[in-house]
């Protein structure tokens, strides 16, 4: 071992990191250069639209997606949740103590206090309103006479 | 390089070659073609990249779903006035270097549809098509064929800035993706790729 290991034997380790990221980087950064020196790169509104099945892009495409869904991925969870340790539980139902049993009655009670909680603000009820914020179509539709 | 003493380098083990004939073998050999099929060619198209003629002996089996990653179009099929319109898009869509093989007699010149009012009469009339494959439908082996005639084109062409490639390829870049007018695709064709001998009748 040379005398700059005994002095700090992090150096050691301090190479090899850096030997690591610039073994992922060189790859990266040569295609980079070389794409620079012998690609012919001509972007153009086609070149970068959205869409890559051919047809043309016809909506706004960075449009929000309604907030409210959320609340269907949480009645899910309450389903999904609790079908997920009801399973195992009906398997030893027969075995298990008082304690257990009443614990799982809680566990149950309160995913079933958020469904009627849903249940009761109509939740369930799918409404399909449009967004109010929901852009128009900032390309006109091209009428297709053939 | 010479000739001579490149080949008398490798009488001595000594491989040289030139950075330019390094790209055209690696663009040569690595065709990715775009995944997209017209009409009963594509079935052939298909046969070809399996194992029976194995498409991938040639380094070109790995069809890309999208334009981005693709650098070679199959034209297999019949294109519609229709579809027209998407093809060109999709080739414009793709990276530059790109090519285009136009399979069978419908994607060459209409085929057995060329009189009809709803066939374009050859995909070459908007896109330029660097091998024809006639047939109908071609057999794989004519695919093989021209995977091979793109190859030996590809190692042809030079990786040094030439001004006339440039303005051309800017000039293609520029032809706009036909539309449909009421009676045919607007415009017809693209005078600057479609420039056919004209016929002389008696």
């Amino acid at each position: 071992m040379d005398s700059g290991t005994q002095d700090n034997p992090y150096l050691l380790l301090a190479v090899f990191v850096f030997s690591a990221v610039m073994m992922g980087l060189t790859p990266i950064l040569m295609a980079f250069v070389w794409t620079r020196w012998a690609g012919t790169a001509k972007p153009d509104d086609i070149k970068n639209a959205v869409y890559e099945c051919g047809l043309e892009t016809g909506t706004y495409q960075w449009f929000p997606l309604k907030v409210e869904y959320y609340i269907y991925g949480i009645i899910f969870l309450v389903f999904d949740v609790e079908i997920l340790f009801l399973l195992p539980i009906a398997s030893v139902y027969k075995n298990l103590p008082a304690g257990a049993i009443a614990g799982i009655l809680v566990f149950i009670f309160l995913l079933m206090e958020g469904l009627v909680w849903a249940w009761a603000k109509g939740l369930l009820r799918w409404q399909f309103t449009p967004s109010q914020n929901a852009p128009s179509p900032t390309q006109t539709q091209k009428q297709v006479t053939l | 390089m010479d000739e001579g003493l490149k080949s008398e380098l490798q009488k001595a083990g000594i491989f040289t070659t030139t950075l330019n004939d390094l790209y055209n073998w690696g663009r040569g050999n690595s065709l990715w073609p775009l995944q997209f099929g017209l009409a009963c060619c594509a079935i052939e198209m298909i046969a070809t990249s399996m194992s029976r003629y194995d498409l991938a002996r040639f380094g070109a089996e790995v069809f890309r779903p999208s334009p981005r990653q693709a650098d070679l179009m199959i034209v297999s099929g019949t294109v519609t006035k229709k579809m027209a319109p998407q093809v060109v898009r999709l080739f414009k869509q793709m990276p530059s270097p790109k090519y285009v093989i136009a399979m069978g007699a419908c994607a060459i010149s209409g085929g057995p549809f060329k009189q009809g009012y709803n066939v374009l009469k050859g995909i070459d009339r908007y896109i330029p098509v660097d091998v024809h494959i006639p047939g109908c439908p071609p057999r794989p082996e004519a695919l093989l064929h021209a995977i091979m005639t793109l190859q030996r084109k590809i190692a042809q062409d030079t990786l040094h800035p030439c001004r006339r490639k440039e303005e051309e390829a800017e000039r293609i870049a520029a032809l706009p993706v036909p539309e449909h007018g009421s009676h045919d695709l607007l415009p017809p064709k693209h005078d600057v790729l479609w420039h056919p001998e004209p016929v002389e009748r008696s």
